[in-house]
């Protein structure tokens, strides 16, 4: 018999539909190799009860005649979404403890769509890192290993480590994502799957911890582009209860994908071409470049040409928004709270804060703090803004020409574990690609197009029109087809 | 002009005054949340997961706040905004959930606006005066502490969070207690005849942060003290002669008034200084990004505007048209409820001018005496306007209507079959009448000399006599007629 967590989502849905196996059978073995993997510490929260209990009920349903779009698909689910009755934490202590009494709207609707929860996945704290190693939880450690011979744990890539590290690992073969400024995208390149960050206000926000809210975007994370469309279609959707939500129906992606892309024009941004980088990147590049004429698509050069200033737009906007939107977390109401015997209030916020927080999370919000305080608004934040609809207007530029953009999706492979702890700029670097098309509202996926010569996947990044994810999704799928990746990271946990 | 002046040691000094007046708008959601927003439940009953700022609660704003507030702000003729958007205002404290209170400082809903103070020769406002507002911005209500309920920590009820507010802001245009007064009078009556705040202080939904400078007339605005959530007229006037006093005993022994803000202590009648602009907060002020800018179109804007009822100025104009006193007019028009009950005693027919001295003096001076509001009256404007058609019409004089209207109130029935039943009809029985005149004047021949002898304010003696024999039920006017008549 086929290990069923080798299979796609797709191959569960429907040969779960055929009768080939049953979902409780699915669930089963995925909760095997959940529990069989502590060692990837991919998981904060355990929920093998949720996942058997919606396999029963898709058993049923499919004895019933009443399938649903993700009958019998266990999913994994990032710990920024709050989850009805199981902890949410955010991979925060602030949180640790923290049961909601309410789900979030993308969560909600994958039950809805008869998806089951494997369980709560491990992330950076509150979302902010590359590498997943800012969690209180402890590191995410990839399923990957160099090719060197030596045994360094590598990074799963982040925020959303949790969710890469699992589904490159069979733990699952979906999960959740969010993305601020790369955090689906550049996970999925270090663990060679694909993730796909929809248009802004796509997914509902409502529910999930806010990071930065103008950036904080939810997505898919899956093996193919095929599961990315599926998932996408069931976790997207216009919500009354986010005022940032669009106002559209949400298409039928996975019966549109065509990887023919005759008529259609690949954009090559010239400012991703960083000076010094892996020549194994631009390698990866030009060879998906190949791949998109090959699939019948024309390639233009473009320009953006306020690239440069993306990254710091963005360590000035995320932190602005993650000063404020932490806030709340202040041991009144919910969660950690330090009250030292005789404290006041001001000694319990700060006692809470001080405890309740990681480094990463206060430098953030010190950064946040500082670039929106009086006397230096305008120089930071204001500006920042400015740069931000530079770029927007960038890509708008761009798109009159070109109907996707192909791109790295990261400057380099998944790095080892503690290697940029020290450097937090040459951690934030990690984001310079990702970081645009974020900034900009702008739907981007990342695809394995390769292995670097240490045996570590790489990523394509393809950015779309506003509200194109077909478009997206349809550049991935011909890259998909034509990079051939079967690679996977031999076990070892 | 005010001639309200300080009279300090080196001379007389200005007061001026400028109010941010916090308005709790009319609605059963809050501004962000679908939380209930009743007045007196039980604490912490009516807060929703956003009014609690779970984590990954967004706000998302209540359509019927929003055009409440631009009601109020065409009710004032103010500049509407078509493009406004929501500020976050960052500060820690235990009854601010979010950590932040969502506000508008850049692009407020509303702009430039003013209304009208009447004159009041007895309040000290010898003519009407323009007051500018230079804003109204919509924002969220914090919660409320108590520190009453343990003996080391306090609670914190969010019934509160997150309700709507209108900051409407005022120029620095007031210079006395009594202007001030006034404003915040009018303001109310506005906001209550458009239906976007109840008014009522003592519940808190409205209170002033009251602004007061002062200056030698016609120097330079001086340093101004915010003196905060001051709940009544009477408060504002007394925080404003209070400030006004200290801050000019304060420049005059040498000292300078700092820019601060003051809380207002009505136990012992002062204010004191609460913080100082040094540690002013850094509220960090930007762009909420969990919303959109808030964008109202025509067929809105219009909704909103055929929506207004009748506004006092309006109101007070027409009952002067009418021949109403200016002194009625103003004591009608001040309360959208008693407003709306005298229109309702007009459209049932009742003449303006008789009608307006009866129910500022009678119908006032019952409820008065039974302590109820006009909107509890036990007679109807309907029911008024039978008793009022009859004095019109002479079935009944205005004497015997006082006593109608006193079985109506005790009965609650119509004036016509008080009448009826109890035979009250006015008597223009000429016959009747001057057989009790007859009788009078036999009776009083003394008088009837002294009156020929020239005495002729006795006439009124004679009327009077003659209308208690009639018990109230003759004509005066034929009673006049026929006295004169048998007077000679």
């Amino acid at each position: 018999m086929t290990d069923l967590t080798n299979l796609t989502v797709a191959q569960i849905r429907d040969g779960h539909r055929a009768g080939n196996f049953s979902a409780v059978e699915v669930a089963e073995a995925f909760n095997a190799n959940v529990a069989g993997a502590k060692a990837l510490n991919a998981f904060i929260v355990e929920t093998p009860d949720h996942a058997l209990a919606a396999a029963k009920a898709a058993d049923a349903d499919r004895a019933a005649g009443t399938l649903k779009p993700l009958s019998g698909v266990p999913i994994g689910m990032k710990d920024l979404f709050a989850t009805n009755g199981v902890q949410t934490t955010a991979a925060s202590h602030m949180l640790e403890g923290f049961v909601p009494r309410y789900e979030s709207t993308v969560s909600q609707k994958l039950w809805d769509a008869g998806a089951g929860m494997l369980g709560k996945l491990n992330l950076d704290q509150f979302a902010m890192g590359s590498s997943n190693e800012t969690s209180y939880f402890g590191n995410v450690i990839s399923p990957w290993k160099r090719n060197d011979g030596g045994n360094a744990a590598l990074a799963p890539g982040g925020s959303s480590g949790g969710s890469s590290s699992a589904i490159a690992a069979r733990l699952c073969p979906a999960a959740t994502g969010t993305d601020t400024g790369g955090s689906i995208r550049q996970p999925a390149a270090f663990t060679g799957i694909s993730g796909i960050k929809p248009t802004y206000g796509r997914c509902s926000r409502w529910g999930i911890v806010a990071f930065a809210s103008s950036l904080d975007q939810a997505g898919p994370m899956a093996r193919d582009v095929r599961d990315c469309a599926i998932m996408l279609e069931n976790m997207a959707g216009f919500d009354p209860k986010d005022a940032t939500s669009l106002n559209l129906p949400v298409p039928d992606w996975e019966a549109a994908l065509s990887s023919d892309l005759k008529g259609k024009t690949v954009g090559i941004p010239k400012e991703y071409r960083l000076e010094g980088i892996d020549p194994d990147i631009d390698a990866m590049w030009d060879a998906g470049i190949a791949m998109l004429k090959d699939a019948g698509a024309e390639v233009a050069q473009i320009s953006l040409p306020h690239t440069k200033y993306a990254l710091p737009a963005y360590y000035i906007i995320a932190p602005a928004e993650a000063s404020s939107n932490l806030a709340r977390y202040d041991g009144v109401r919910y969660g950690l709270r330090d009250l030292p015997q005789g404290a006041g209030l001001q000694d319990m916020y700060a006692a809470t804060r001080a405890d309740g927080f990681g480094p990463e999370v206060k430098r953030r919000i010190m950064i946040g703090t500082y670039v929106l305080s009086a006397g230096f608004y305008d120089a930071y934040y204001t500006q920042a803004q400015k740069v931000r609809t530079l770029i927007a207007r960038d890509f708008e530029a761009a798109f009159a020409s070109c109907d996707v953009i192909l791109a790295p999706t990261a400057p380099s492979a998944a790095f080892g574990l503690g290697e940029k702890t020290a450097d937090p700029l040459a951690m934030y670097l990690n984001d310079v690609f990702a970081v645009p098309a974020s900034l900009a509202g702008l739907p981007a996926m990342s695809v394995p197009a390769a292995l670097n010569r240490e045996g570590l996947p790489l990523g394509l990044q393809i950015i779309g029109k506003a509200f194109d994810e077909q478009g997206v999704l349809n550049a991935g799928l011909a890259i998909e087809e034509r990079a051939g990746f079967t690679a996977r990271a031999e076990k070892w946990w | 002009m005010s001639d309200y002046r300080i009279k300090g040691e080196t001379g007389e000094w200005e007061v001026v005054i400028g109010l941010e007046v916090h308005a709790q708008v009319t609605s059963n959601a809050k501004l962000f949340s679908g939380a209930a927003t009743a007045f007196g439940a039980e604490p912490n009953t009516q807060v929703s997961l956003v009014d609690a700022a779970m984590p990954g609660m967004l706000p998302v704003p209540n359509r019927e706040c929003i055009r409440q507030a631009v009601r109020t702000g065409m009710a004032i003729d103010a500049q509407i905004n078509k493009w406004s958007r929501f500020d976050r205002k960052n500060y820690f404290y235990a009854d601010l959930p979010q950590g932040y209170q969502i506000s508008q400082l850049y692009h407020p809903l509303v702009g430039e606006g003013s209304l009208t103070i009447e004159a009041d020769e007895k309040a000290g406002l010898p003519e009407a005066k323009r007051i500018g507002i230079e804003r109204i911005h919509v924002e969220q209500d914090a919660g409320k502490l108590m520190h009453d309920q343990h003996p080391t920590m306090s609670y914190v009820d969010l019934n509160r969070s997150g309700v709507a507010l209108m900051e409407i802001v005022s120029r620095p245009d007031m210079r006395s207690p009594a202007e001030a007064g006034a404003y915040v009078r009018k303001l109310r009556s506005i906001l209550r005849y458009v239906g976007s705040c109840d008014g009522n202080m003592e519940e808190g939904s409205m209170r002033a942060d009251v602004n007061v400078s002062v200056r030698k007339p016609g120097d330079e605005f001086g340093t101004r003290t915010e003196t905060k959530n001051v709940n009544s007229v009477r408060f504002v006037m007394a925080v404003i002669e209070g400030e006004a006093k200290r801050q000019v005993e304060l420049i005059e022994s040498g000292g300078t008034v700092v820019q601060e803000t003051r809380l207002y202590d009505p136990d012992r009648g002062e204010t004191r200084s609460m913080r100082s602009k040094e540690d002013a907060h850094d509220y960090r002020y930007f762009p909420d990004p969990d919303l959109l800018p808030l964008e109202l179109d025509d067929a809105f804007l219009a909704e909103c505007r055929e929506s207004l009822p009748e506004l006092p100025d309006a109101k007070r104009a027409r009952y002067l048209s009418e021949g109403i006193s200016a002194y009625n007019a103003d004591v009608l028009t001040a309360e959208v409820e008693a407003a709306r009950w005298f229109d309702a005693l007009l459209e049932a027919g009742a003449k303006p001018v008789a009608a307006a001295n009866w129910v500022t003096s009678e119908l006032f001076g019952a409820l008065n005496r039974l302590g109820k509001d006009i909107s509890e009256s036990p007679v109807s404007p309907a029911q008024a306007a039978e008793l009022l058609g009859l004095v019109a019409d002479g079935t009944i004089s205005g004497t015997i209507a006082k006593q109608v209207f006193e079985k109506m109130l005790e009965s609650g029935d119509a004036a016509g079959v008080i009448v009826e039943r109890d035979g009250l009809k006015q008597t223009s029985d000429t016959g009747a009448i001057e057989a009790e005149i007859a009788k009078i004047l036999t009776a009083n021949a003394d008088k009837v000399e002294q009156y020929k002898g020239g005495k002729e304010g006795l006439f009124g003696f004679f009327v009077g006599q003659t209308m208690k024999a009639m018990q109230g039920k003759a004509n005066p006017q034929v009673v006049n007629e026929l006295l004169k008549k048998a007077l000679g």
